[in-house]
């Protein structure tokens, strides 16, 4: 009987394998690396209605984050300012700087000013900042060193495998309470030595169980 | 006595009546793939596969909608979608059953309906693996099931039985696969070497993998198939006992017994049986193959649904025992409340199905009478549907928390999609029937009298 297929059709089977192989490995591969948060939110730097500078604010001027921030030590929410606060101060000074144009209209009118959020977590993820402020996590920790950022910038993943490289070894991101607030802060040598005490202390023990987080 | 009865009984009798020669079992075979498509069939595909097509839009609605258009609310949060899933499960024993167990205990019987019982394994436990699928509500994080790197850090949880469930299915599901595969290629090279067209040869010759009948082929079929029955026969065993590890771990009374996994698999093999002998029938009735599927095969199929039948009862009656006997008032609770309590319809169902209608069984005359078995089998797979049912809706309808008490009604979604995987599944088997051979060629051969070397043939002298 002659020959269906050539000699060479033994070799599909094999070479089928490697693209099988190849298709999977990549498939795994692709969602992983481009369907992470590192891929799709690190970056994500929207204008906001006012063009406000924290580099001048919390840096050059060197306010600390909880004047404008005032519940982050007490409350889930750290809390965006209201004009309020902004009128503290613009109330006097920058008077005739029309970047402060928007905050005048929102004094004026009573309507707040739609920041836009930055850094979002999905709504089924429970975050506290006065938890990890009282730790002694810094502000930097997650939200990077925004005294030098004219416009913030999601600097961290804020995954869920990034959270839990630090809820199951927070040892290099806790502060002297004294501390949390300060930008560029870096950890001293006895690093080690400070964290342990400080987890001693307050009985640190981060929650890696699946409702530490999502209720 | 009559001579037919007396024939079964005897060691001698041959498992293919009516003296067949090898070219009568390939032209018997192929035909039933290489003839036009019938009339009935296609009436029958369309009648399937349209109601294959409503389990698939039902399914996109569940996906759209959420999983809330079923009937299942706390306390009952497993409803028809679990059990479908283990009634499907345990369908798909018997395949394996037969091609296996039979195969090393060299029960030469199976060779007739094996390759068919496989193909219902792999077919139902499609239809089963789509339960667990969609019933977790968010199918687009069904990855999760995976272990797959993700920004999550996540991993499957490798201490929960619901894991070991999804690997012990899956691997049942690649096992029977690649067993009923290796029994069909040399049945492929026998259709290819038969076909007319370019197009039929290539295709068949693609999926024989090369295969020439030599010496040497058919030597390392052999080994390849006996490994595989012995790689496939623990799983007969574990498959279903790990599903009723799902129920048997956790702390619920009437789920939290030690007894689960040898009265599940005892089950599963009943149900399957009776599946086959559904599908057996109306094929060797459709396809005039009365002298391969002969009575003593189908009698020997009713004694293994009897025997497992009456396991099965054993089980039922054991939990009961040991309800009173543990002297747990909860378990004592949920069982009386089985047979007694709201539920106790659906559990007299169960236990006329499964344990009083097969004794009927016990006589040779219904053994071997063709419509009563059909029915027998039809009212066995109820009855077992109905177990799943039992043990799911009522020990969760009445938990531990008397005030959640309710009663499960099923909405007509979950109505639906059981009928749909009916439709799955018939829509399977009936393109397997049409366009594979659905009796093992090859195999059958080597039960007939002149393979045997030391066969004589009728009139000769040794």
């Amino acid at each position: 009987m002659a020959q269906i297929f050539s000699k060479k059709a033994n070799l599909w089977p094999f070479y089928a394998l490697i693209v099988l192989v190849f298709l999977l490995v990549g498939t795994v591969g692709f969602f992983w690396y481009f369907g992470s948060p590192k891929y799709t939110d690190v970056g994500y730097r929207p204008v906001q209605p006012v063009d406000y500078s924290h580099k001048l604010h919390a840096g050059d001027l060197g306010i600390d984050c909880r004047y404008c921030h005032t519940s982050v030590e007490v409350s889930a929410k750290a809390l965006v300012p209201p004009t309020e606060t902004c009128m503290n101060c613009h109330s006097l000074v920058g008077l005739d700087n029309p970047k402060l144009e928007p905050v005048r209209a929102s004094w004026e009118s009573g309507q707040s000013i739609n920041w836009i959020r930055v850094h979002d977590l999905p709504d089924y993820v429970f975050f506290n900042h006065s938890a990890h402020i009282t730790a002694g996590v810094g502000c930097e920790s997650c939200h990077g060193n925004v005294a030098k950022e004219k416009r913030v910038m999601q600097q961290k993943e804020l995954s869920m495998g990034w959270c839990l490289s630090c809820h199951r070894a927070p040892e290099q991101h806790l502060r002297p309470h004294d501390q949390v607030t300060v930008m560029g802060w870096q950890a001293p040598e006895n690093q080690a030595e400070i964290a342990a005490k400080i987890i001693a202390e307050k009985n640190i023990n981060p929650p890696t169980d699946c409702s530490g987080c999502h209720r | 006595m009559n001579k037919e009865v007396d024939a079964a009984y005897d060691y001698q009798v041959p498992l293919i009546t009516g003296k067949p020669t090898f070219g009568w079992i390939t032209e018997k075979v192929s035909s039933i793939v290489e003839s036009k498509t019938s009339k009935e069939w296609a009436l029958l595909f369309g009648l399937a596969s349209s109601v294959m097509l409503i389990l698939l839009g039902s399914i996109g609605y569940l996906v759209w909608e959420g999983i809330g258009i079923w009937g299942l609310n706390v306390p009952v949060g497993w409803g028809w979608a679990i059990v479908n899933f283990v009634f499907w499960v345990g369908i798909g024993h018997a395949g394996t059953l037969i091609s296996a167990i039979l195969f090393l205990f060299r029960q030469k019987w199976r060779t007739s309906i094996n390759r068919f019982a496989e193909a219902m394994t792999i077919f139902a436990v499609i239809c089963a693996l789509i339960f667990p699928g969609i019933h977790v509500g968010r199918i687009w994080a069904v990855y999760y099931f995976f272990p797959v790197p993700n920004q999550m850090d996540m991993w499957p949880n490798f201490r929960s039985p619901l894991l070991w469930d999804f690997f012990a299915v899956g691997t049942y599901f690649t096992v029977s696969f690649l067993f009923w595969y290796t029994g069909l290629v040399p049945d492929l090279a026998t259709l290819r070497d038969r076909a007319k067209t370019t197009i039929r040869k290539k295709v068949l010759a693609i999926f024989s993998l090369g295969w020439r009948g030599g010496n040497k082929q058919w030597k390392h079929y052999e080994l390849a198939y006996m490994l595989l029955a012995g790689l496939s026969t623990p799983l007969v065993l574990s498959v279903h006992s790990v599903v009723s590890t799902d129920f048997a771990t956790a702390v619920i009374p009437g789920w939290h017994t030690t007894i689960f996994p040898p009265y599940f698999v005892a089950g599963a093999i009943f149900s399957g049986f009776a599946m086959v002998m559904t599908l057996a029938l109306i094929a060797r009735r459709v396809y005039n193959l009365e002298h391969i599927l002969t009575l003593t095969h189908l009698e020997n199929m009713n004694k293994i649904i009897l025997t497992t039948g009456m396991m099965v009862g054993y089980s039922y009656s054991m939990e009961f025992f040991i309800s009173w006997y543990s002297g747990n008032p909860y378990e004592t609770f949920i069982f009386m409340q089985r047979a007694f309590g709201q539920y106790a319809w659906a559990y007299w169902i169960m236990v006329s199905c499964n344990v009083f209608i097969p004794q009927l069984f016990w006589s040779r005359k219904i053994r071997r009478s063709i419509p009563a078995m059909f029915v027998i089998s039809i009212f066995v797979n109820i009855g077992m549907w109905f177990e799943r049912f039992v043990i799911i809706a009522t020990s969760l309808s009445q938990d531990f928390l008397p005030s959640s008490w309710d009663y499960f009604s099923p909405t007509i979604w979950d109505i639906i999609m059981l009928v749909g995987s009916f439709g799955l599944f018939f829509t399977l088997f009936l393109l397997f029937i049409r366009f594979l051979p659905m009796v093992a060629m090859a195999e059958l051969k080597g039960v007939l009298p002149q393979a045997d070397p030391h066969h004589a043939h009728e009139g000769e002298a040794h």
